[in-house]
């Protein structure tokens, strides 16, 4: 099962590749990362997707504890949590598509942030299902390039009563 | 405040430390912290291979529970210590190791003697730092030292770029380090405590399953007045030999693939496994759907991460061994339903029954008139030291059939790498030993191939006077392997033949030391109590049968219970 693990550890050199160690030493893979300073410059959050059985999931969560430059981490999957990620696509744009690729992305409330003579790129962001059935569109029309940020997750806030 | 250098916060961090014995060896990118710590008291130990260096200081830290100390050069100097790194990190055994670094401005140059042995290190040690500010030089060091000797032990690498160490610091003042991410747990839960109390109550056979932990914790006591108070059968993992008395009748001696008879049977059997410090390793559970079927499983242990990771556990006690032990003990003693006798009793028919087992296969071997049996030479070795003895081993059958045939009786007695099956870890570690009891026999039991690995530490246990004994098994053979290939193979002996080793009579003699040779069964005890008397480094080449396997034997993923014997 796909896993959406949150993960605060000390921002130093190194810390990071415990954490990729981690996964490729035990041949766990790692679907996306993304990693960036929190509001306190000493610490980093990290936003990891895995996939794989409980029995590893659990055992992977354990060893991230153990790290010495964790500080938290969090299973999102046992929450409530919103997630998000952004998508670079250069797409071709020539006079008979680009009319066609502004309707397309002005429906995923994405935007050109370059253009060329026969090409846009355009951002898209959303969840993971959102970018996948962007991708789909924009496909055969051409796609030159694609980036993805891969996702970042935070857990909702507690409801109010 | 005045300034002093890098290399004289070294020495003075390991003054605080109590660090007074390092184990290492010198290079370019060190020689300044060399210069240095030659001029001070503390005692360093040149080795002949870098790899001895870490061996060295895991046999003291193993024999003592201190910290060992090994400083490294760069480049070839640390990735010379990574299997023993690894050794140590598989046992969970306590190390700073420093290694020499280029200076930081040629880091990543590919300079000369420059590995990223951070890198390498990384998933073998508990953890490790490169030291890129020279402030942080002190601290570093008292944070590597706590998190060697903490919580789930384990080697912590310092890498020490030349100019930090050769750089002009002042020396912060002693303070524990404060680490916001790493605060094991050491207490157990008392709900925990009490549930795996009341589970001990209601069990008709249960089984204690005890591994290096409750060495690792100073736990052997507390082990065992709850062994005896409660009348629990105790089998031990090859790392946890010596947590209870080998000699004790309650003892089942090792489990698993060269487990006792007993112990494998007791534990199929159980319906309740209390494991204490181990962690249901392939080599002791066999196949594990077949491992303790019927029984509901207690698990104490500080590294949360060895809970329920091959097995599930019922009861899961995360705890340092000996508080955990301790706690349960108490439970017991307040606990007023509770009558120790009337309960120890009650457990008795189990035990008669498991001892019925082991009356039925003990341990054992067949004689073969004047030929000697390697088993022989163990039980020799046993008796002539009164049990009492440090024994290091190499890897393979010599190692197996020390832990079967050596009676342990106390912990830090056994040194041995479980985990990581280090062939040449015995001689250096034994060396290691030897600094922390300088009167106490210290004995290699050796294989032919295995004490090649590292036979050049002959040279530094006569340099330093220390007269470990090196016992060599010699079958001639990879004998280990050799029996794998017998068994399962075809008898295809492909490359565990080992008939062109030296004369290692005649080679010790080369280094210094005493040479003894044994070839028919009546010389060996001669030659032991000749070894005992020397006051030198001995080497016994004991030409021993040379096809002897080691059993009982479990094939690898078999149940445990389906057992070749004798
Ligand atoms: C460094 C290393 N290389 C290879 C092995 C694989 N191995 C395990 S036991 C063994 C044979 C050891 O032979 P010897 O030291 O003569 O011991 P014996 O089994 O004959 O007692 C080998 C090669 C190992 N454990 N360690
Ligand atoms: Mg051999």
């Amino acid at each position: 099962m796909k896993h959406t693990l949150s993960v605060l550890l000390r921002n130093k050199p190194g810390a990071l590749s415990h954490v990729t160690g981690l996964f490729s030493g035990r041949c766990f893979n790692i679907e996306s990362l993304c990693v960036a300073e929190t509001i306190d410059p000493e610490v980093s959050c990290l936003t990891l997707v895995t996939r794989g059985k409980e029995g590893v999931i659990e055992q992977a969560i354990k060893q991230l504890h153990k790290l010495i430059d964790v500080i938290k981490v969090t299973d999102l999957n046992e929450k409530d949590f919103v997630e998000r990620e952004m998508v670079l696509i250069r797409v071709k744009a020539d006079a008979s598509s680009r009319a066609e690729v502004l309707r397309i992305i002005d429906i995923f409330r994405g935007k050109v942030v370059d253009v060329s003579a026969n090409s846009y790129t355009v951002e898209v962001t959303g969840s993971e299902s959102k970018i996948k059935a962007v991708i789909d569109i924009l496909k055969p029309i051409g796609i030159k390039e694609i980036i993805r940020t891969g996702t970042v997750a935070m857990a909702r806030a507690p409801k109010s009563k | 405040m005045s300034k002093i250098t890098g290399s004289q916060a070294i020495i003075q961090c390991l003054k605080e430390e109590g660090v007074d014995l390092v184990f290492g060896y010198p290079g370019g990118a060190v020689i300044e912290l060399y210069d240095e710590l030659c001029k001070t008291d503390i005692k360093h130990v040149l080795v002949r291979h870098e790899q001895g260096a870490v061996h060295a200081a895991d046999g003291f830290a193993r024999a003592t529970g201190k910290v060992g100390v090994s400083i490294l050069t760069s480049g070839p100097g640390a990735t010379n210590g990574v299997t023993a790194i690894a050794t140590a990190y598989c046992d969970s055994i306590p190390l700073v190791v420093l290694t020499g670094q280029v200076p930081r401005a040629l880091i990543g140059n590919d300079a000369f003697q420059e590995v990223d042995i951070v890198g390498i290190t990384r998933p073998c040690t508990k953890h490790n730092y490169l030291v890129n500010d020279p402030e942080q030089l002190v601290p570093t060091l008292r944070e590597a030292f706590y998190l060697a000797a903490s919580g789930r032990p384990g080697p912590v690498l310092v890498d020490l770029p030349k100019d930090v160490i050769g750089s002009l610091i002042t020396y912060p003042k002693k303070e524990q380090p404060k680490m916001q991410t790493y605060q094991p747990n050491v207490e157990p839960h008392p709900g925990q405590v009490e549930k795996a109390c009341k589970a001990c109550l209601n069990a008709k056979k249960p089984v204690l399953y005890v591994g290096g932990g409750v060495i690792l914790a100073n736990g052997s006591k507390e082990l065992t007045q709850f062994a005896r108070k409660l009348n629990i059968p105790v089998t031990m993992t090859l790392m946890g030999l010596g947590a209870f008395p080998g000699t004790d009748p309650l003892s089942l001696g090792m489990l698993g693939m060269h487990g006792t008879y007993a112990a494998n049977m007791a534990v199929a059997k159980s319906d309740l496994l209390i494991a204490v410090g181990s962690r249901f390793d392939d080599r002791v559970t066999g196949k594990l759907e077949a491992f303790a079927p019927n029984a509901e499983i207690i698990h104490i242990d500080i590294d949360p991460t060895s809970i329920s990771k091959n097995v599930d556990v019922d009861i899961p006690i995360v705890a340092d061994c000996k508080q955990a032990l301790q706690a349960m003990n108490s439970w017991f003693e307040s606990h007023n339903a509770f009558d120790a006798d009337t309960f120890a009793a009650g457990n008795q028919p189990w035990v008669d029954r498991v001892l019925e087992w082991d009356k039925k296969h003990p341990l054992c071997y067949h004689e073969e008139g004047d030929i000697i049996k390697p088993q022989f030479v163990i039980e020799k070795i046993n008796e002539l030291t009164g049990g009492d003895a440090i024994i290091t081993t190499e890897v393979g059958q010599n190692q197996m059939w020390t832990a079967q045939f050596y009676k342990f009786n106390h912990p830090r007695r056994l040194l041995t790498s479980g985990g990581l099956g280090t062939m040449g870890y015995g001689l250096p570690a034994a060396i290691g030993a030897q600094f922390a009891f300088p009167d106490k026999p210290v004995f290699d039991i050796a294989g032919d191939g295995s004490i090649q690995m590292n036979i050049q530490e002959l040279a530094t246990a006569k340099q330093y006077n220390m007269p470990v004994k090196v016992a060599i098994l010699n079958n001639q053979y990879l004998g280990m392997v050799r029996q794998w290939q017998e068994l399962f193979y075809n008898r295809h002996y492909a490359s565990t033949v080992m008939d062109h080793a030296p004369d290692f009579v005649e080679l010790a003699k080369a280094y210094g030391a005493v040479g003894l040779r044994a070839k028919i069964k009546s010389e060996v005890e001669p030659v032991i109590k000749e070894a005992l008397s020397t006051n030198n480094v001995v080497v016994m080449d004991f030409s021993v049968s040379r096809e002897e396997g080691v059993f009982p034997m479990v094939p690898a993923g078999k149940p445990t219970t389906e057992m070749l014997l004798v």
